[in-house]
């Protein structure tokens, strides 16, 4: 299964709804691309649901912190919601999970940004 | 346990890339290992044919990537070739130190050597071979791990 995504607004917070799989190719360039063209739009505060995301390889990986980095020196912020238990261990393991900022509830997730 | 090989010789494309998945998933199944180990080896062997793919035969379409799947003993063994220029294991970064984490790459030989109990990588100037090894389940060579 390739990889879907969906934008919605909740509170200045744009939320993108991630499904499928974030790898090499296909995956990886949908969410280079949403993220490029939301911060072209001034959508800064961006929170990436990845509760259908069910498999991501090291590209994958890669992309999130690539959008992560870009999102943050454009002085905006990005958050991950919902990981499943394969992307969790995933990032635990490359100590990402330190790195980025990590919710399971929405609605708190929204209020974090401020 | 009965010696088992399957090999397969495949284009340096993107569809090699997930090829070599899905037949890792579907002989690590076959082998006995639980979803959780299948999706690791699976993994694993992604990684290394992106490895091979990328960054050994770039995309050269006069390029092989051979992979073979071999139960020897108690081990699943599965070995990837590249015919590439050979893999400089002394620029490999690591990808958990400090000032390599934010790095949008270098993370597949370490998510390999994560997943597989015994990772071997021979370059040469004719391309690279590396061979994962995962001990199976069940196996009188590996009574110990069977049983915990």
């Amino acid at each position: 299964m390739s990889m879907k995504t969906s934008t919605r607004q909740v509170n200045g917070v744009t939320i993108v709804d991630c499904s499928g799989r974030i790898t090499l190719g296909e995956g990886s360039v949908i969410l280079k691309d949403v993220v490029r063209d939301l911060l072209s739009k001034g959508q800064k505060k961006l929170l990436l649901n990845l509760g259908d995301v069910n498999y991501i390889d090291s590209s994958g990986i890669g992309e999130l912190v690539s959008a992560f980095t870009t999102v943050r020196n454009q002085g905006g912020d990005l958050k991950l919601l919902n990981l499943t238990k394969k992307v969790h261990d995933l990032l635990q393991i490359t100590k990402l999970y330190t790195v980025f900022d990590v919710k399971d509830d929405e609605a708190t997730a929204v209020k974090s940004f401020g | 346990m009965t010696e088992q090989r399957v090999s397969y010789t495949l284009d340096s494309t993107l569809e090699t890339v997930d090829s070599a998945e899905q037949a890792a998933s579907r002989i690590a199944t076959e082998a006995g290992f639980d979803d959780d180990e299948v999706m690791r080896i699976a993994m694993a062997v992604r990684e290394a044919a992106v490895n091979a793919v990328l960054h050994g035969n770039a995309y050269d379409p006069g390029k092989k990537v051979n992979l073979d799947f071999e139960r020897t003993g108690g081990d699943l063994v599965i070995t990837i070739r590249d015919q590439g220029k050979g893999l400089d294991l002394e620029k490999i970064p690591d990808p958990l130190a400090a000032e390599n984490l934010l790095k949008t790459s270098g993370r597949g030989i370490f998510l390999i050597r994560s997943f597989m109990d015994e990772v071997h990588i021979n370059p040469s100037l004719t391309g690279t071979e590396i061979k994962l090894i995962k001990h199976v389940p069940g196996t009188s060579g590996h009574v110990k791990e069977a049983s915990q």
